[in-house]
Order: C-alpha cells, then sequence, then structure tokens
C-alpha cells in the first residue's frame, strides 16, 4: 500500500442552484487505498449513490460536486477534469442486464473498451478478453464471445460486467449494489470474485450496499451513510462491535441473520386449514395457432398442507415458481391441474358469485406497495372495499372499522382522506397490510412483503405482522426469497426449486440440520452480518438434480432426495 | 426504534390547475381553447353583421375600417363568417371525439377486462378497421349515409374510434395486471365494481390527454369533408367550406383563403398545446 489511491475531501452534492438548492450530500470526505475495500453502507435516499456517482461524474443535470476528490493528481470533481472512466475507475451496476447493450454480443462489449482506450489492437484484445471470461469463472469462454447478453444468466451477466470493468485495469472499482438483483447463491459467487479480484490486482473497491451482510462479509472499512451525512466511519470490526451512533445501532439490530433463532418457533398439531393437492401450472412462451412453442413448468405437481395458526414460510430463488403457487392458492392464477381444498370446498372449482364469496377468507399482501394501491382511490376507500363486498355492515360501521384498523397498523384515523402519493413505502404497506385484514381473512398470503422496504421498516412490518397473525388467529403464508426474514416469522418451511417442493419441516429442524444438498447451500449463501465470523466453505451448488417424491425423514421434515 | 428515513414522497394532490397553468404549453392552449369557447356562445353578439346576409357592402372587399376581415364572394362579411363558424368547429370536435371516445374506450376497456375470445374478436376487428386510413373510413362512410355535416361528423367520430379503442385497450391492460386490481379481485370485487371504480379512473385521464390532441384531428377531417363537398352545404358557415369556396378567388381575393386557414390552424395549435399541457400536468412521472 502507498498511500492514499484517492482521497476525497468535502465532498458535497447539491440539487440546483441559489435559493432553491437542495443538499443532497453533507461534505463526505474518505480515503481508498490499493487492495482496500470500502463499503458505503445506507438506507434509500442516504446518498451513497450520489457520491459514487459524482466521483465518475455521471451526475444528472442540474446537480452539481463540490469539493475535492484527488485522484492520480487531479480533483475529479473540477468541472475541466474529464472524468477517468474505465481506465481509472470502472463502474459496476445492480442491474447486469441494462448495463450491457443488448444489441451487441459480449465479445464485441468486451474488446470494445480496449479498442477504443488503445489498449490493445483487435486480435490481442480479443485474446485478453477471453482470458478474462476465463478469470471471472465463466465455463466456455470461447463460446460465450459470441453470444448475447440476454442468452446468459444475471450472475453470469454480472461476471461479464466485471470483466469488462476490469480489462480495462482500472485503479478503483465502483460497485453500486451488484448483488441486489441476483439470487443470494448467485450473490455468494460474485462476491467471491469481486474479493479474489481485489487480492489479486490490488484494485481499490468501493461497494455500495443497504446490505448490512454484505458489507460484514466483504468490507475492510465502512461507512454508514443517512439523509446525505456520514454518520459513522471507521474500520468493519469497530462498526459492527462498538457502534457508536444511534442510528447505527437502530441499523444493526433490524438486520435479520439466518443465525438468529426464530421467536416463535412451536411445532403445531392442528389440523390443515389449506390443504393443496398435486398442483401444476405451466406457462407457454410464444404460441402459433394454438401450439406453444415452449412450456415451463412453473409449478409441478406440488401438495401442501397449511395448518391452522401456523405461518409457512414458502422459500426459493427467482422463478422456483414460489409466487406461481401463492397466486393460484389465492386464485389469481388459474392451475392446470390439482385441488386447493379450504374447510370443505374446493376453490380451484368454484366460478362467480361463489368464489367471490370464498375470496374473504384468502386475502393477499403484495410486494409493491406503491402499486398495490389504487393511485386514484383514498386509503380510506381502500381498506373499505372488502369490508364493503363482504359484509352488511352500514356506512357508520364501515367507517368505524376503517378508523380502527388505520389505528391498529400504526397509522391514524384521519389518513382515510389521503391518497396513495402522500405516503411513503412503509405506510402504504401497512394500509396494504389494514385492507388484506378488513374482512376477516382466514389465511394471509404474503408475496415478498418487504423486499422493497429499507432494513429498519422492513423489522417494523414484520412485527407488525407477527402481531396481527396472534391477535386476529390468522394463518400465513409467507412467501420470500431472503432466509433470514423467513427464519425469523416462520412456524414451518417449505424450500422450492423448479416448481417442486425439495424441503418442508419445521423452520428450526431445517435451518439446524437442512437435509437436502440444495437447501443446504442456500443456508451457507446467505451473508451473515458478523464480520468476526469467517465463513465455511460454501457447499457447492447443484444444477441439476434427480427429482424424487417428498419422503418423511424426521418427523414432520420431508425431503425429496 | 427510531423511525428511519421513512419519509412519505411529496407531490401536491390539488396542484393539477397549478401544474396546468405553469406549464408554457397549457397556459397558451388553454387561452386560445377558452377564447375559442367565447366566441362560439357569444358569436351573435359579437359578429358585426348577419354571417349569411348577401351584398352587405360590396363583394371581395379587402380587410378594412368597415369589414375588419373582409368581405366573400357575396359580398358577406368574413369576422362574422369565421365568429359563426367557431360555434360549428367546436361542436364538430366536440360530438366526433365524443363518439370516438365512449365507443373507442368501451371496446379497449371490455377487451381488456374480458380477455379471452371476446378480446380477440373486438381487437381483431378494430386492427381491421385501423388498416384503412381515417379519412378513407370517413368519406365511405359520407358516400353511404349522404354528404351534411351532420353526416361528416359521425363519419369522423366512427373513423376515430379504431385509435381510441387500442389505446384505452393497453392502458387497460397496464392497470389490469397492477396488484392493487388484483387485490380488488381477491377482496372479492365484481366486473361491474372492478371496471367502474378501478379501471375507469385510472385510464381517464390518458384518454383525456388523448382526446384533447384527437379534437384537432377531428375538426381538421371534417373541415377536410366540407372542403370536398361532403361536409357542411351552403350557406353554413364553416371553415373548411369556407377555405373551399375560396379557392378560385385564391389570386383576386387572398385573405378569403387565407383566414379560414388561419382560423382552423389556430385552433389546432391551441388544443394541441392544450393536451400537451394535460399530458405534463397528469402524468406523475413528469410531476417528479
Amino acid at each position: 500500500m502507498s498511500g492514499a489511491l484517492l482521497s476525497a475531501r468535502g465532498l458535497a452534492v447539491t440539487h440546483g442552484a441559489g435559493t432553491r438548492a437542495v443538499p443532497l450530500v453533507h461534505s463526505v470526505s474518505f480515503d481508498l487505498a490499493r487492495g482496500q475495500i470500502l463499503s458505503i453502507v445506507g438506507e434509500s435516499g442516504s446518498g451513497k449513490s450520489m457520491t459514487a456517482k459524482a466521483l465518475m461524474g455521471l451526475l444528472p443535470p442540474n446537480v452539481t460536486a463540490t469539493g475535492e476528490a484527488f485522484f492520480r493528481g487531479a480533483n475529479l470533481l473540477d468541472r475541466g477534469t474529464s472524468p477517468p472512466r474505465g481506465t481509472g475507475i470502472g463502474l459496476i451496476f445492480q442491474e447486469p442486464m441494462t448495463a450491457l447493450t443488448p444489441v451487441l454480443t459480449i465479445g464485441m462489449q468486451l474488446t470494445e473498451a480496449m479498442i477504443v482506450h488503445g489498449l490493445a489492437d483487435p486480435q490481442e484484445a480479443r485474446t485478453r478478453a477471453i482470458q478474462m471470461l476465463d478469470r471471472v469463472g465463466i465455463p466456455n469462454p470461447k463460446q460465450r464471445m459470441r453470444q448475447y447478453p440476454h442468452e446468459l444468466s444475471g450472475g453470469m451477466r454480472q461476471r461479464v460486467m466485471i470483466a469488462i470493468m476490469m480489462l480495462l485495469e482500472p485503479d478503483i472499482l465502483i460497485a453500486d449494489e451488484p448483488t441486489t438483483a441476483l439470487d443470494v447463491t448467485v450473490q455468494a459467487q460474485i462476491l467471491d470474485l469481486l474479493r479474489d479480484i481485489v487480492r489479486d490486482t490490488d484494485v481499490g473497491l468501493i461497494l455500495i450496499t443497504h446490505d448490512m451482510g454484505v458489507v460484514a462479509e466483504m468490507a475492510d472499512d465502512v461507512m454508514v451513510m443517512q439523509a446525505g451525512r456520514v454518520l459513522e466511519a471507521g474500520s468493519v470490526h469497530q462498526i459492527f462491535s462498538v457502534p457508536k451512533d444511534a442510528y447505527t445501532r437502530a441499523l444493526l439490530a433490524a438486520v435479520p441473520s439466518v443465525e438468529t433463532v426464530s421467536m416463535n418457533a412451536k411445532p403445531t398439531d392442528n389440523h390443515a386449514l389449506l390443504s393443496a393437492k398435486h398442483l401444476s401450472k405451466s406457462f407457454s412462451g410464444g404460441r402459433a395457432f394454438g401450439i406453444a412453442a415452449s412450456e415451463t413448468k412453473a409449478v409441478d405437481d406440488v401438495s401442501l398442507d397449511i395448518l391452522q395458526g401456523e405461518t409457512l414460510a414458502l422459500v426459493g430463488e427467482s422463478g422456483s415458481g414460489k409466487s406461481t403457487l401463492g397466486r393460484i392458492l389465492a386464485r389469481l392464477t388459474k392451475a392446470d391441474r390439482g385441488s386447493v381444498t379450504l374447510g370443505a370446498t374446493n376453490l380451484l372449482s368454484l366460478e362467480g358469485a361463489p368464489l367471490r364469496q370464498e375470496r374473504r377468507k384468502i386475502q393477499m399482501i403484495f410486494q409493491d406497495p406503491y402499486a398495490s394501491l389504487d393511485p386514484r382511490q383514498s386509503i380510506g376507500a381502500a381498506i373499505e372495499e372488502p369490508i364493503k363486498i363482504q359484509t352488511t355492515l352500514s356506512k357508520a360501521a364501515r367507517q368505524e372499522r376503517v378508523a380502527q384498523l388505520l389505528t391498529r397498523v400504526g397509522l391514524t384515523a384521519d389518513m382515510a382522506r389521503r391518497f396513495p402519493h402522500e405516503f411513503s413505502g412503509g405506510q402504504r404497506q401497512r394500509v396494504a397490510i389494514a385492507r388484506a385484514i378488513a374482512a376477516g381473512p382466514e389465511l394471509i398470503i404474503a408475496d415478498e412483503p418487504t423486499s422493497a422496504l429499507d432494513v429498519s421498516i422492513q423489522a417494523q412490518i414484520l412485527e407488525l405482522l407477527s402481531d396481527l397473525k396472534s391477535e386476529n388467529g390468522l394463518t400465513m403464508l409467507f412467501i420470500s426469497h431472503d432466509l433470514a426474514v423467513v427464519r425469523q416469522v416462520s412456524d414451518r418451511v417449505a424450500v422450492m426449486r423448479q416448481g417442486t417442493i425439495l424441503e418442508l419441516g419445521p423452520t428450526e429442524a431445517v435451518w439446524g440440520a437442512p437435509r437436502h444438498p440444495y437447501t443446504k447451500a442456500l443456508i451457507d449463501a446467505a451473508p451473515i452480518p458478523d464480520p468476526s465470523r469467517k465463513r465455511a466453505a460454501r457447499s457447492p451448488i447443484l444444477d441439476t438434480f434427480k427429482v424424487a417424491p417428498l419422503s418423511e425423514a424426521a418427523p414432520g421434515h420431508w425431503v425429496a432426495l | 426504534m427510531r423511525i428511519l428515513s421513512d419519509v412519505p414522497t411529496r407531490s401536491a394532490a390539488h396542484g393539477f390547475w397549478l401544474r396546468l397553468l405553469r406549464s408554457p404549453n397549457g397556459i397558451v392552449g388553454l387561452s386560445i381553447v377558452l377564447g375559442l369557447v367565447v366566441c362560439a356562445i357569444f358569436a351573435e353578439t359579437l359578429a358585426p353583421h348577419n354571417p349569411s346576409k348577401m351584398g352587405t357592402g360590396g363583394r371581395f372587399l379587402p380587410p378594412g375600417r368597415d369589414f375588419l376581415l373582409g368581405t366573400d364572394e357575396f359580398g358577406r362579411d368574413m369576422l362574422s363568417r369565421i365568429l359563426h363558424g367557431s360555434r360549428i368547429t367546436l361542436l364538430v370536435g366536440a360530438v366526433a371525439v365524443g363518439i370516438s371516445l365512449t365507443t373507442g374506450m368501451l371496446i379497449g376497456m371490455v377487451a381488456a377486462f374480458q380477455r379471452g375470445w371476446v378480446e380477440a374478436v373486438l381487437m381483431r376487428g378494430t386492427d381491421v378497421l385501423f388498416s384503412f386510413t381515417e379519412t378513407l373510413i370517413a368519406l365511405s362512410f359520407v358516400a353511404v349515409l349522404g354528404p351534411s355535416l351532420q353526416n361528416a361528423v359521425i363519419a369522423v367520430g366512427v373513423a376515430g374510434i379504431p385509435f381510441y379503442a387500442r389505446t384505452c385497450y393497453s392502458a387497460a391492460l397496464v392497470e389490469t395486471s397492477k396488484p392493487y386490481f388484483e387485490a380488488s379481485i381477491a377482496a372479492g370485487a365484481g366486473p361491474s365494481r372492478l371496471v367502474f371504480i378501478h379501471l375507469l379512473p385510472n385510464v381517464l385521464p390518458t384518454m383525456i390527454v388523448v382526446a384533447t390532441l384527437g379534437v384537432s384531428t377531428a375538426i381538421l377531417a371534417a373541415a377536410g369533408l366540407s372542403f370536398l363537398g361532403l361536409g357542411a352545404q351552403p350557406p353554413t358557415s364553416e371553415w373548411g367550406y369556407m377555405l373551399a369556396g375560396s379557392r378560385d378567388y385564391i389570386n383576386r381575393a387572398p385573405w378569403l383563403m387565407t383566414i379560414p386557414g388561419l382560423a382552423i390552424a389556430i385552433t389546432i395549435l391551441g388544443f394541441n398545446l392544450l393536451g400537451d399541457g394535460l399530458r405534463t400536468s397528469l402524468d406523475p412521472v413528469e410531476r417528479r
């Protein structure tokens, strides 16, 4: 290490000018050395991305940066300095699909930058590109050069993105939420790769993230930001073991960990509230003259009981079919085959008015709080809707119930007349929860209810859900990709992959002794928010495995092996 | 625990008019359209002469003190004719767009809501109509119904249906796939509630903008039909018809052609600017 590679002093970002200027980032100072991983962590609106954009000269129009950021002897924030994008500082984005050009082969995208920057002639560029693809762990690099971005998986695309940046031999890499759009097992691989690259090439890495688990696993130093200010900076051990700022402490307390033992996991021997048998659903892509060109089995012969009063978690990565299964149970998607019985009725055979009546018993909470409320309907009317449809209460009684519900979910009764856009994401999710419980359902299906929320808000929403559940004697199906959250809230857990359930059992049994190799890999891949823990070697992830029927390995613990 | 960084997104709920009046396009467009409405309502009072009375002061008088915009080949006062023409123009625009908008929205919403074979029949039918130019459809309608202003308006209205149906269909399709719509289905809402409480209010802003922009197209199309002699019949003061009638005198009395032409151009400009202003002030993305 030879002094600071990048040295920022009093970096500030402002939107607008003159009297209407709004500061977005206040006076940020830090040093980045070779081979160092500096993590900037914060929730949405903290200014962490703005700081990085200022360094790259990628600020949106009408936004200006002031202060100093010295890199290779030049101040990056001076208007005259041309930003050393690519050869000096490489940027890795969150969404690798949009960061790559869809109409060019990845080979062209890999070599183009090298040729443009005059680092290599086309022949040499190609050789180096292939070597680099191999380095970032892409199998068959020669064949991959001819492929287009859409032919690669999300993880592969992010590897290509890293390869493009590394080919230009930058001194600094800035990664802005590089793994947020990826599945947990893929995230683990990309983080490993980034760490290897920093160790081997001695670049400095600025890692911007909201995920404390990722910070703990990767960072040497941490900078905690909130509302444009740096609240605390220090080594990762210092931040995690003796956080000085109250915000940092609150943030750390809100982070769920896969290691935290579930608080409410108690085995229930209740009867099944809902029983699904042999559910299947395929989606066909591209249809011509009634003949499906391709078919994807989203849900493949799944049978599942949801017990009275429990929280059953449905865990899986993207494309596992967990959301489709939830939607089939809520009768929002029609199953191809199978039955869903609630009480004595088969939900799948109902239509029209009887179905609409039966719908009262199952309500859904969706992931995106911004889209799950009608923008042209006051939140009072939204919460009142299920009561109006399902009961014969008078208008006054309905409004009283709305007021009660609003107060119960932590809002105030006078907010009923306001519209969704006047609320924050967390508040909207509270409204959506109030709407879901309004008509007295028996089963709540929550599809990633906290994935779109900041971690501290997530903690509040989870607490609210758990309180409401015990108050009202609800049963819950909790669909999530986040293993830490799942462990915290669920009594039983079902692990899904490629449309089938691989493991099903009491949460603590599954976490304590996962029996299916995929479950093991999934749990190992989840980052742990504790930097003092060196992680065990990751279990390899099997791409294919034989499909077997579920069999009972221990009482109540079923595995497909 | 402290509530961290969970601040509501601020955006004015009642700021629609404010936003419209702040946008330069909106204010200019609104002024032109309002001016036109005033002209149409008070045409009787504002017009200095009877628009159909011939030989008031002489034929082909150039714009001057007595006749501000001159007189035409029969000695009729051009200003009075233009003022009275604004009534017809506005009525034509409103009625034609009304026909296209209501029918188009009905088709679009039903198709997006019902899906299945209903969707297939309605949208393929729309596609067939789409493959002919609007003018051709309007012309064939007038050919069947006979030339008159009323039939021209109906023809223009019908010719516009496919466009409105398509636009409404795609807007409705987006809304029906949103979680709030599904939440309402999950609550047990029936078709009428889904359509009138959720779908219609969310599709309407888009359609209002489209309709405002469409008024100008409709006016132009109706004026075109009148120009061809298939719309307004003499002695109606209709701008398109006035334009057509003045063709023979373009060298002798150029103002006869210029004035109705300008009137049409300004009207269309007004509606287009208003539509653009509405688009920016109703669009939540532009608002931020």
